[in-house]
């Protein structure tokens, strides 16, 4: 059973649906912003990336609403565009068997709050009933599922900041299996203080404050961490079929998904665990290197990351060098969900015929050397491109999609 | 507080933090099946009910409230004991 996106929706620091994205995209426009708050809270790092919460109230009634914590949230908003753009209403949901696998794998504030609430009060029955559905890592499939009145499967997937490329790769085996005709998946991140703390003490982050919208600088020699970030991304993965008898709008197949683990250090990236990744989803997607024009790179500017990523394309791709850029670069990393909207990304930049510049590579690291990276906006036909997506516990996970212009169609 | 005090109190609260509408309050509406207060909105009902009178909602002496009247009657009760 092929598999193909017929829907997207992105709520992201570079734009608030698919349209502002891809201007973003083109016009390699930064979403970083310095948050005061966490140097007043003792970060190391005041950079993040920033999107505006969305206002539901009005628009989902109170018992939705009081579930959904800040990502799950963006990710309503998101599959809100998603299903619209795949023309899909609540009369078809309510007569199919729509599932939904979402990558998330936190949901710090409900529980810092709730704790909070109990150590005050000393009662329980003073936490009262949203913070259960909101702090949950399911909680982004669990209150959708509930919103949308979803039938099919119905789960959340928590592969660190690989999580929503995972997700939508078990969505791909799901359908290529014949088990669900048509699954919402993607990846939702926080954007919070409370969720990057700890990740901040790590020493990973970027500390140059003093230019947000240049801090986030993969494959730069000068590059001194990532920078966090978040929002929720949305893809409609449907049969082939099914979006034939539909007469849907196609914006890509998915032909392959790789996946593996490092089995070596639980946050330090190696080469070999995502040359495996990489090779199992071409030879899943049954092309050759050289049929992939464009590799959206897990990249997120970090020293060691950056440099053995590079090195693992090297290995993978050796002389077809396709056009590669890290979108991170004017994302910042959106951990959980980058999976899912890198897929979208990419997906906005092969439909519309151009590679989004990997911004702030002033001067290249070494280690990049024989890489095609575009450091401007670049005209490209894509064919097919890759997408990476790696995590800590060194889990790995790279899909590649095909355009419905090279001739399958 | 007097009771007309009371009453309007837990009709706004039911408005603002419940946000049930305000045409669906009287006095012989059912708590359950008229204003669609489920068992997560009692969960919400006794926090909100601490904070703005300052006792605790006990589930067991919840049982016999069926209406919205019944539930005046039992925030009176515990407000203005006799």
């Amino acid at each position: 059973m092929r598999v193909v996106i017929t829907g997207m929706g992105i709520y992201s620091v570079i734009g608030k649906n698919l349209a502002a994205v891809k201007d973003s995209l083109f016009q390699g426009r930064s979403g970083i912003i310095l948050d005061p708050k966490r140097k007043e809270m003792g970060f190391r790092s005041a950079l993040t990336g920033m999107v505006d919460r969305p206002a539901l109230k009005g628009v989902l009634d109170r018992r939705l609403r009081i579930g959904l914590p800040v990502q799950g949230e963006y990710a309503y908003i998101s599959t809100l565009e998603a299903l619209q753009t795949a023309g899909i209403d609540q009369h078809f949901l309510d007569n199919h068997e729509v599932g939904i696998l979402f990558g998330n794998d936190s949901s710090a504030v409900p529980v810092v709050e709730s704790v909070d609430i109990l150590r005050e009060k000393k009662d329980t029955m003073m936490i009262g009933s949203g913070y259960i559905f909101q702090s949950m890592n399911s909680t982004v499939s669990m209150n959708l599922s509930v919103i949308f009145r979803l039938k099919g499967v119905n789960f959340t997937i928590s592969g660190a900041c690989a999580s929503g490329s995972h997700a939508i790769g078990i969505g791909y085996l799901m359908i290529r299996q014949g088990l669900q005709e048509m699954i919402i998946c993607g990846g939702a991140q926080e954007i919070n203080p409370e969720s990057t703390a700890s990740f901040d003490a790590l020493n990973a982050f970027s500390i140059r404050e003093s230019e947000p919208a240049r801090a986030s600088r993969p494959f730069d020699r000068d590059r001194d961490g990532l920078v966090p970030s978040g929002g929720a991304a949305t893809v409609i993965l449907e049969s082939y079929e099914s979006a034939m008898k539909r007469g849907a709008t196609i914006f890509g197949e998915i032909v392959g998904y790789g996946f593996s683990s490092n089995g070596e250090h639980i946050s330090m990236p190696n080469v070999e665990g995502p040359v495996r990744a990489m090779q199992k989803a071409i030879h899943d997607a049954g092309i050759s290197p050289a049929g992939i024009d464009y590799i959206n790179a897990h990249a997120t500017s970090t020293p060691l990351g950056d440099c053995n990523e590079a090195k693992s394309i090297t290995t993978v791709f050796g002389a077809s060098r396709p056009l590669i850029s890290s979108t991170k670069s004017m994302t910042g990393h959106e951990m959980w969900m980058g999976g899912a909207s890198e897929v979208i990304y990419s997906t906005l930049m092969m439909n519309n015929s151009f590679v989004a510049p990997n911004i702030n590579l002033d001067n290249p690291d070494d280690c990049i050397a024989g890489l095609n990276i575009a450091t401007r906006t670049t005209p490209a036909e894509i064919r097919a491109f890759l997408s990476n997506s790696f995590g800590f516990g060194g889990t790995n996970s790279s899909l590649i999609v095909s355009s419905v212009n090279n001739g399958r169609y | 507080m007097q009771n007309e005090e009371i009453i309007r109190k837990i009709n706004q609260l039911l408005i603002d933090e419940i946000e049930i509408e305000e045409e669906l309050i009287t006095p012989a509406a059912e708590l359950k099946k008229d204003l669609g207060i489920d068992s997560l909105d009692f969960v919400d009902l006794f926090v909100i009910i601490e904070n703005n009178f300052g006792f605790k909602m006990k589930a067991e002496e919840m049982t016999e409230v069926k209406t919205l009247q019944d539930f005046y009657n039992y925030i009176i009760n515990r407000v203005n004991p006799n």
